[in-house]
This record gives structure tokens, C-alpha cells and sequence, in this order.
């Protein structure tokens, strides 16, 4: 059975010389199998809301129905989440959505998936927190510090509970980007185990063992494929609403509580 | 007993973490419907809380899978 950690393996397509740059060292430049999969997400999703768009009717479509849901969810959230400043951060969110969405997906078509690299949802979990960081500080300047000072609780446990406080907010980024890797790396390492399963049957290596094993395990392997397509769209949805909060955080500092 | 084989016992019990992911996700799959059925017409504007729970409450099994995988291949 070939080892299930396989498919998380980079692998270079087109080797391009080292460029050393200064202060980082030598940079890699090979354009990797992680590489295209964000280049075909990024293809798809910008040409899918090109073709929505580009013969917008009164009354959608089919097609354009399926965009204007898609945005219309995401609206309706930074709206209802954020409140009356939400359209400011709709891009970023819809963004941050749509490509999330996009890699999970097509990592159920293609062979590799890029939200399965931890360097690619830290980079998600980091922007997002670089971006809650920049707008409470611009938005607040230092108030933003009373966001680790809880007015509610008793004078005697604010600092213990803003200490609480201040270290899950740094936690934030973190949780974010390991929620989204381990979901996509745990679902398709099943997968891939219950389909060696299958593989395990059909050659005969379990005897005769194999026509009790090869339905359980097919049957598995289906209902984990539709559970995947599912989750896909829960965990881009997920980071979209967590994005949402942690803005609402800053954005409402103090008369949002 | 060696240590080739600690590591993979070490690795098994990590995965414990999950039991407690699994009751905590339960448990607000569960009260979420029970509060539904008290009052179906408010549980539509329940489910971006509900999945937001979900997600925390997975978060920590996630983290205990994690953990698993990183003894497994270290």
C-alpha cells in the first residue's frame, strides 16, 4: 500500500535557478505541484466571477445566481458580524473566502491540495491577523489595548482575565491556521487509507478476508468523499466567519459588548 | 521496549484528544437541535453560531491530531 503521507509531498515541475536574495539567503524559485494548485484556484475563481458577471441580467440566471448567492452570503455575514462598517472589510473576507473555497475543492479533484500545507494556511492565519492588528491600531491607537480589559468582570479578576485574554488572542493565529491544515490533511489522509484498504482487497493480499473488508471499505471511502466536499466548504466558511469576528473585535472596540 | 515502538504508542494516545472534541462537537450539535425544535423559526439565524461552536470546540481535536501526527513522523 503506497504511504497515505505521500500525496502532501512538494514536488518541483519546472526547476528554476536559486535567486539569492539579500538578507534571506538563497530562494528556491522551482515552480512546485503546490504552486500550480494555487495558480489553477486562482484561474478558477477569478475566471468563475468573470463569467458571472459578464452578462449580469435584472433577473440571474442559473449561473449567475450561484455568484450572487455566494456573495450575497458573505455580505450578509460582514453585515451582520461587523455591522454597519462591514462592506469595508466584504473584499478582504470574500477574498480570503473564495480562494480558500477554491483550493479545497479542487483538492478534491486534483491530486494535491494546497490548504494541506501548513506554510499556506499560516500564510491565511497571518495575514488575517496582521490585518486585525493594523486596523485596531489605526482605528483605536492605543485603545486597543483595552480590548484585553474586561469591564464586565470584577476589578480584582481583570488583570487574570486579561492576561487569559491576551494570550488566546495571541493563540488566534495559531488555532486558524491549524484548524484549516488538519481538516484538510486529516480528511484526505483518510481517504487515502480506506481507499488502500480497497486496494489491499482487490489484490488478494487479505485472503479471503477481502470480501468482507472491499464493500466496508468502498463504502467508506464514498460516504468520507461526500463528508469532504462538505467539510471543503464548512472550513472555508469557518475562516471566513472567524475573520469576521476577530475584525468585529477591533472594528467595535468597546461599544460592541 | 524500544523506542521505535514508544513513539507509536505515544502517537496512539495522542489521538485521545479527540474523545473530547467528539463530545464537546456532539453536545452543540445536540443542544442546537433541541433548542430548534423548542423554536424552529429562530434556529435560521442560529447556524453561523453554530458552526462557529463547532469549529472551536474542533479546533482543540485538531490540535491533539496534530500533535499525533508530529510524534508519528518525528
Amino acid at each position: 500500500m503506497a504511504d497515505p503521507l505521500h500525496q502532501f509531498q512538494i514536488q518541483k515541475i519546472v526547476d528554476l535557478p536559486d535567486v539569492t536574495l539579500p538578507g534571506l539567503g538563497p530562494v528556491d524559485l522551482a515552480f512546485t505541484n503546490s504552486h500550480l494548485a494555487m495558480t489553477i484556484a486562482f484561474v478558477v475563481v477569478v475566471g468563475f466571477l468573470a463569467l458571472v458577471t459578464s452578462s449580469a441580467k435584472v433577473v440571474p440566471g442559473r449561473l449567475q445566481a450561484v455568484g450572487e448567492t455566494l456573495f450575497g452570503m458573505i455580505d450578509n455575514m460582514t453585515d451582520g458580524i461587523i455591522g454597519h462598517d462591514g462592506r469595508k472589510y466584504f473584499p478582504f473576507v470574500f477574498t480570503i473566502f473564495l480562494f480558500i473555497l477554491g483550493m479545497n475543492i479542487l483538492g478534491m479533484f486534483l491530486s494535491f491540495t494546497a490548504t494541506s500545507q501548513l506554510a499556506v494556511t499560516a500564510t491565511f492565519a497571518l495575514l488575517t491577523f496582521g490585518l486585525v492588528l493594523v486596523v485596531g491600531f489605526v482605528k483605536n491607537g492605543l485603545g486597543f489595548f483595552s480590548l484585553f480589559w474586561p469591564t464586565g468582570a470584577p476589578l480584582v479578576m481583570r488583570p487574570v482575565v486579561g492576561l487569559i485574554e491576551f494570550f488566546s488572542f495571541l493563540l488566534r493565529p495559531i488555532t486558524l491556521m491549524l484548524r484549516l491544515f488538519g481538516n484538510m490533511m486529516g480528511g484526505h489522509i483518510a481517504l487515502k487509507v480506506f481507499a488502500g484498504f480497497v486496494a489491499t482487497a482487490v489484490i488478494g493480499a487479505a485472503g479471503w478476508f477481502g470480501i468482507l473488508i472491499f464493500p466496508l471499505s468502498l463504502g467508506m471511502t464514498v460516504g468520507l468523499t461526500a463528508l469532504e466536499f462538505l467539510v471543503a466548504f464548512l472550513q472555508a466558511f469557518v475562516f471566513a466567519v472567524l475573520t469576521c469576528i476577530y475584525l468585529n473585535d477591533v472594528v467595535n472596540l468597546g461599544h460592541g459588548h | 521496549m524500544e523506542a521505535e515502538a514508544a513513539k507509536l504508542i505515544g502517537a496512539g494516545i495522542a489521538m485521545t484528544g479527540m474523545i473530547g472534541a467528539g463530545i464537546g462537537v456532539g453536545n452543540i450539535f445536540g443542544n442546537f437541535v433541541a433548542g430548534a425544535l423548542r423554536n424552529p423559526s429562530a434556529a435560521a439565524s442560529q447556524v453561523g453560531n453554530l458552526f462557529v461552536g463547532a469549529a472551536l470546540a474542533e479546533a482543540l481535536g485538531i490540535l491533539a491530531f496534530v500533535m499525533g501526527i508530529l510524534i508519528w513522523i518525528s
